[in-house]
């Protein structure tokens, strides 16, 4: 078209033409024009000054001028909410068309224009169109519920529209039913406590009905929307796997990926003894493998998608690591996902496949590849210990390639190698000195001083090269400096006859000319140490190493739960949860996997804890202190919550800052992420805090040492004291906080939890336990029940006390276990609890009371968003 | 779902911009040109996140078509989706050109409207979309009652891909088995993977709505079969059955009987379409063996010598052989011997490329040449890119047989015998290399 190729847009000129022709009387000159006029906007430019004449020629018979007319009423009527009510009589005469194409026309574009005063005149048109004969109406309707939903939820409430849209999953025809489960969930998304989708047993067969019959992508908004229900039992479970399987034969990969993401689910509360789970797992590999046939960017959703499975349940493609072989013409996007998978699947059986092919990509062109698969060689060492002679060997020989890159990935590697089998491949080391020069990146740096360090006693000339890298100490980043300054140390305590001098040198550079105070501590810990007990230095410094894990990046177990639950979804593609890259309350409810029953016992699960009534904003309630996601094997400690996003980078000028509160060690940190997502630099940040109820306040400074340059993420730990200025809050534990940088001054308010003020001697003497729950007075008493935990007592009680919740005293009363345990806040104030477990039932009882030392007041208040939390 | 929808061409101009959702802005449009379009560096995925929006990209030759989101919508099918998109606009204008684009940009955002609603992909069938999605205007609008509700009917029901009353004069079906046969082999010579990707295409002419039922030497339904008694022909059957490993179907096909009975059984849509797709990897037939040797003379001189042998029965052709030898960047002449076809350096491929027109089953041919080097002080060493091949045969590598098409028609007075039928096979090469 030959507006789009015009090089000079002469906008009063141009318009008036357009104008002119718009309002002339010949159809196909006024065609064109609104042809003109979109290709226009197409391209950005602001063609809303011809509204009126454009709106003018709607009232045509004319489909396709009709068509484009609504393309442009979509674009403009809210810059021109006064003239776009011009535009409504048209609607609700073509909504009462005789041809169903252009009711379903009329109706959907209507649902496009966000004009409050338009949204009131397509209630009465939507209300008959859901119920029209015909089922393209109906279909088109139903997605406008949604449309009209996002404008104005109260409206669609009122007017009855949801109560319509429910009814439509009984409609008879498919694609009707489709399209209202996508509106439907849509819906249920921002009201995550509504039930609004309501399945049972009933609607989900209606549903596995429609799945047979309905289009590619009909069947995919009907597969998502089944992985949200929660069967009742396990044969309920099983015949709905029976159901989705067929689907793992269809042509389109997003209906493939949705169908394993029900089965992946509803795996969960299959009997693994059972027949058919074995079955099941039998029958999800080739899928799976069929899937890397697809296009490269389907590949690419489909190996992320296959990380994760391949985390949660190795046994599928145990056999299949050959398919994941890197082939030559693959985008790099499906190579590198690739590496990660075949690390993932190396064992015993196939490690000797997986070198050879990993030999060969380290000699590929693409740099951030070929680093990978030298990394992954150091993985497959450490994971599978028979290997790690040939891994070894393998390494050196790639180090002789003198490929900078490679040489420094493979020291780094290598490092690793020896953490994991200590004195068996040192003779090595001669090896890696020799290309102590090429070494430009600090990672490879650090390990190779790490190196030096850890077996000066066998380099001869180790003092030589540590004083090398000493000349330059200033310029190095600090995690050289660190292992340097920790490498020397352990030179000197080695061979301190002949290293003093240098040993001097560094702990003065380290703590007289250096700005970090990491790394000053570090200096003065070891300059004290050795001045006062070279003997205890020893000991600190030479001490034995804990073991390194077999795996890494591995996903944490709850966030591999949740991203199970979006399999298929842009999740599962970032590996976030989606409350990490969603705004609004959309995708803020987290997901979980069902809980595996007892084979038969056929026990309801009670709500998903997000929806037990409480603010889920509130981080570290009750159900969080028992770390439900976590499943065995947690470590022991206080519960800290995944990082939130606090501050929006639209609220900030392009500073985010996601956090979360934590204790360690009796200390209080506030974990915050900074990411800068504008387009300069940052720097100067400083932080403080409004009064708040415990007076928390910084206890420093904020460290932000480098300029956070744009897309950069920087993670700070503040250390927080309790001696700032108390005001009371509401809701009692939220705080304001203000950060300054060199740009502005951001405020914004987050709320901690309160097990975070939960201090470390807050056991109570077990003899005054008794006496002080007798004097309570009964209106400082709360009961709360916490459901679905499958602990027992003494699991709970070990959680708990890492969150500083101490079990004075237990007894069992009728097959139920009592808890009673002592809780002190930092202010003083006493917390006293009895927690009844019913075995056999997930169900724990907690009754409270409290006992005030100092500020009656305040106490109360406590206990109610405490315990109210959950 | 989302958001929205743009088209650019390879300088990052905006060619098509539709937005379904509010949260989606127009400076999403220039975010995407900026960040990806104009990036500097090779694209490192096809999902871009910038600053809260998800960018899903597919490119077809220099037009780019982007899919924008804020929520967390499933990939897979967005992708798919998009993939959907090119095949509708292809078969609606043919080829996805910046030309061709600009030429029918109404027609594209016609379809825009009715294949997404509010970010919903809804019936994409080309088949349906062509009923009442026409470019002739006034003229090519249903007029009558019936016409429109026989129209809306088909976009909305459970077929979606097949309109009723077709009618042929001569009912005729075409099969197509082609296969691509993917190999990687190491110097040596040893297998490290192979495969069998392969497609059945149908062409039927069929009138009414004809019932049909697919059958080929599946080695679950021949075992099957086997074991009721009812092989009547054991030594034809037995030995060459196939196992599959896996394989999906045209949304035509009745994927819960195939789950139950292993039948594959549709009512086909009219014209071309890919009834089913399927992979194997056991008993591969590899039509090719490529047996390198590279010697280095030296630090300026490579000799390369590399035979084809022919692994097929000698009555058959292998057509179109292509074999694709790598040679260093640093080349600076090359001489190459050939026994058969033509062979040539390609400077700008960095290649030798041997061409042989035909070669017959069971036969060998050899290459040999000598690269000289220019000498350099690039301390990398040369990565030795496979050598890879091109070539076609005329029978399916998987061993794959078609046994049975059977069509039924009830209401039409044409039985399974007046179908016309044609079956042919063509394996081809997919990425067949062999490391040197």
């Amino acid at each position: 078209l030959k507006v789009i190729n015009c090089c000079v847009w002469d906008p009063s000129g141009e318009i008036f033409e357009l104008k002119a022709e718009l309002n002339s009387d010949k159809k196909e000159k006024k065609k064109e024009a609104v042809k003109k006029v979109i290709a226009s906007m197409t391209v950005g430019k602001d063609v809303s000054a011809l509204f009126p004449d454009v709106v003018n020629c709607m009232q045509t018979d004319n489909l396709e001028l009709k068509k484009l007319v609504y393309l442009y009423l979509m674009n403009y009527a809210k810059s021109q909410p006064d003239m776009a009510i011009m535009a409504v009589n048209t609607f609700v005469k073509d909504c009462e068309d005789p041809n169903p194409l252009i009711r379903a026309l009329a109706v959907r574009t209507m649902g496009c224009i966000r004009v409050d005063k338009i949204t009131e005149y397509l209630c009465e048109p939507l209300r008959k169109c859901l119920k029209d004969e015909d089922p393209y109406v109906r279909k088109t309707a139903a997605v406008c519920v949604a449309k009209l939903h996002d404008i104005n939820a109260q409206l669609v409430e009122d007017q009855g529209f949801l109560d319509t849209l429910k009814d439509l999953i009984s409609d008879s025809n498919p694609m009707v039913v489709a399209n209202a489960v996508a509106a439907l969930s849509e819906i249920a998304e921002s009201h995550p406590n509504s039930n609004l989708l309501d399945l049972n047993p009933q609607t989900i067969n209606k549903l596995l009905t429609a799945l047979n019959e309905c289009t590619e992508w009909g069947q995919i908004f009907i597969l998502d929307c089944l992985a949200n229900y929660m069967p009742c039992d396990d044969r309920e479970s099983q015949s709905i796997c029976e159901r989705v399987t067929p689907r793992l034969s269809h042509a389109n990969s997003a209906v493939v990926l949705s169908a394993v993401k029900v089965l992946m689910k509803f795996m969960e509360m299959l009997p693994k003894d059972l027949d058919y789970y074995g079955t099941l797992l039998k029958k999800l590999a080739p899928p799976l493998v069929t899937l890397l046939s697809a296009e490269a960017e389907l590949q690419y959703v489909a190996l992320r998608n296959i990380n994760l499975i391949v985390q949660k349940r190795p046994e599928i493609l145990k056999h299949e690591m050959k398919v994941f072989f890197v082939k030559y013409n693959d985008p790099i996007y499906v190579k590198l996902e690739k590496l990660d998978i075949m690390i993932r699947l190396a064992s015993q059986a196939n490690i000797a496949q997986v070198l050879a092919e990993l030999k060969e990509y380290a000699t590929e062109v693409d740099v951030d590849f070929v680093r990978k698969a030298v990394r992954a060689i150091g993985r497959c060492a450490i994971k599978v210990e028979q290997s790690a002679e040939r891994c070894v060997s393998t390494l050196l020989d790639l180090i002789q390639t003198k490929v900078n890159y490679v040489v420094q990935e493979a020291i780094v590697v290598i490092k690793d190698i020896f953490r994991k089998y200590p004195n068996k491949y040192e003779s090595v080391i001669a090896t890696l000195c020799e290309n102590l020069d090429s070494l430009d990146e600090p990672e490879a740096r650090a390990a190779m001083i790490w190196i030096v360090g850890e077996y000066a006693e066998r380099i001869d000339n180790a003092d030589e090269l540590l004083e090398s890298f000493l000349e330059g100490f200033h310029d190095e980043s600090a995690q050289v400096q660190l292992q340097l300054l920790t490498a020397i140390v352990k030179l000197f305590l080695k061979k301190p006859t002949e290293t003093q001098e240098l040993v001097q040198q560094v702990l003065s550079l380290a703590t007289q000319d250096s700005d970090n105070p990491d790394l000053r501590d570090r200096g003065y810990i070891y300059w004290r140490l050795l001045s006062t007990d070279p003997v205890a230095a020893k000991e600190v410094v030479l001490a034995e190493k804990p073991l390194i894990s077999e795996e890494t990046d591995l996903i944490e177990p709850t966030l591999l739960e949740e991203l199970i639950c979006h399999i298929g979804t842009l999740a599962s593609v970032y590996h976030k949860p989606p409350s990490a890259f969603v705004e609004g309350s959309r995708g803020v409810q987290h997901k979980r996997l069902p809980a595996r029953m007892g084979a038969g016992l056929g026990v309801a699960p009670a709500a998903m804890p997000a929806s037990l009534g409480g603010a889920p904003a509130v981080g570290g309630g009750l159900g969080d202190l028992f770390d439900l996601g976590g499943g065995v094997g947690m470590p022991t400690g206080s519960y800290v919550a995944p990082k939130t996003v606090w501050l929006l980078a639209i609220k900030a000028k392009g500073l985010e800052i996601s956090g979360t509160f934590a204790r360690r060690g009796g200390i209080i940190q506030m974990d915050l992420s900074l990411t800068n997502k504008a387009m300069s630099v940052m720097t100067d940040f400083a932080v403080q805090f409004n009064r708040n109820s415990f007076g928390l306040a910084p206890a420093g400074p904020m460290q932000v040492l480098t300029p956070l340059s744009p897309n950069q993420t920087i993670d700070v730990s503040l250390p927080l004291s309790m001696s700032g200025p108390v005001m009371k809050m509401e809701p009692l534990n939220n705080l304001q906080v203000a950060v300054k940088n060199n740009i502005d001054v951001f405020y914004f308010s987050c709320q901690y939890p309160l097990s975070l003020l939960f201090v470390e001697d807050g056991r109570f003497y077990r003899q005054v336990f008794l006496a002080t729950w007798k004097d309570i007075p009964n209106d400082s008493e709360a009961q709360f029940q916490i459901k679905d935990i499958h602990l027992n007592s003494d699991v709970a009680s070990n959680k708990l006390q890492g969150s500083n919740i101490f079990t004075i005293a237990k007894r069992t009363v009728e097959g139920q276990d009592m808890l009673y345990q002592s809780i002190k806040l930092t202010n003083g104030i006493w917390v006293l609890a009895e927690m009844r477990i019913q075995t056999g039932n997930p169900n724990y009882t907690k009754t409270n009371g409290f006992r005030d030392c100092m500020q009656k007041q305040m106490y109360d208040s406590t206990s109610v968003v405490r315990f109210s939390s959950k | 779902m989302i958001g929205g929808l743009f088209i650019y061409n390879h300088k990052g101009e905006v060619l098509i911009s539709r937005v379904y959702r509010d949260d989606i802005g127009r400076n999403a449009v220039d975010a995407f040109r900026v960040n990806v379009i104009h990036a500097r560096q090779q694209v490192r995925s096809p999902v871009t996140n910038i600053a809260r929006t998800s960018f899903f990209h597919v490119k077809r030759s220099n037009i780019w078509l982007a899919a924008v989101t804020k929520q967390n919508v499933n990939a897979a099918m967005v992708f798919e989706f998009l993939y959907k998109m090119c095949d509708v606009m292809t078969a609606y204008f043919g080829k996805i050109s910046e030309e061709n684009i600009k030429n029918n940009f109404v027609l594209i955002y016609e379809l825009l409207d009715e294949i997404l609603d509010f970010g919903y992909p809804q019936n994409s069938e080309t088949g349906a979309l062509k009923t009442f999605i026409t470019q002739q205007g006034i003229k090519g609008q249903p007029q009558t009652k019936e016409e429109q509700s026989q129209i809306t009917s088909q976009v909305t029901g459970q077929i979606g891909w097949r309109r009723e009353g077709i009618k042929y004069r001569r009912n005729e079906l075409f099969l197509d088995v082609l296969e691509s046969v993917n190999l990687l082999m190491s110097p040596q010579g040893q297998v490290l993977s192979a495969h069998v990707s392969g497609r059945v295409m149908m062409k039927s002419y069929l009138s009414g709505m004809p019932e049909c039922k697919f059958g080929m030497n599946d080695k679950i339904v021949i075992d099957k079969q086997g074991k009721g008694g009812t092989t009547d022909d054991p030594g034809k059957s037995g030995k060459q059955s196939i196992a599959i490993d896996d394989c999906t179907f045209h949304q035509c096909v009745r994927l819960s009987k195939f789950d139950s009975e292993r039948s594959i059984s549709f009512i086909p849509p009219d014209g071309e379409y890919e009834l089913m797709r399927y992979r194997t990897t056991k008993d591969i037939i590899l039509p090719f063996r490529v047996i390198p040797l590279v010697r280095e003379v030296g630090r300026t001189k490579l000799e390369v010598k590399v035979v084809i042998k022919s692994n097929f029965k000698p009555s058959l052709l292998a057509q179109k052989i292509e074999v694709r030898i790598p040679t260093p960047l640093n080349t600076s002449g090359v001489q190459v011997i050939c026994m058969k076809g033509k062979a040539k350096y390609k400077a700008s491929e960095n290649a030798i490329v041997w061409k042989i027109k035909r070669m017959a089953g069971m036969k060998e041919s050899q290459i040999s040449a000598e690269i000289e080097l220019l000498p350099t002080n690039d301390k990398k060493k040369w990565a030795r890119p496979p050598i890879s091949m091109n070539f076609e045969v005329p029978f399916a590598p998987s061993g794959l047989k078609v046994r049975y098409l059977k069509v039924f028609e009830s209401k039409l007075n044409y039985s399974d015998h007046d179908v016309i039928k044609w079956v042919r096979y063509i394996g081809r090469s997919g990425i067949y290399e062999t490391r040197c």
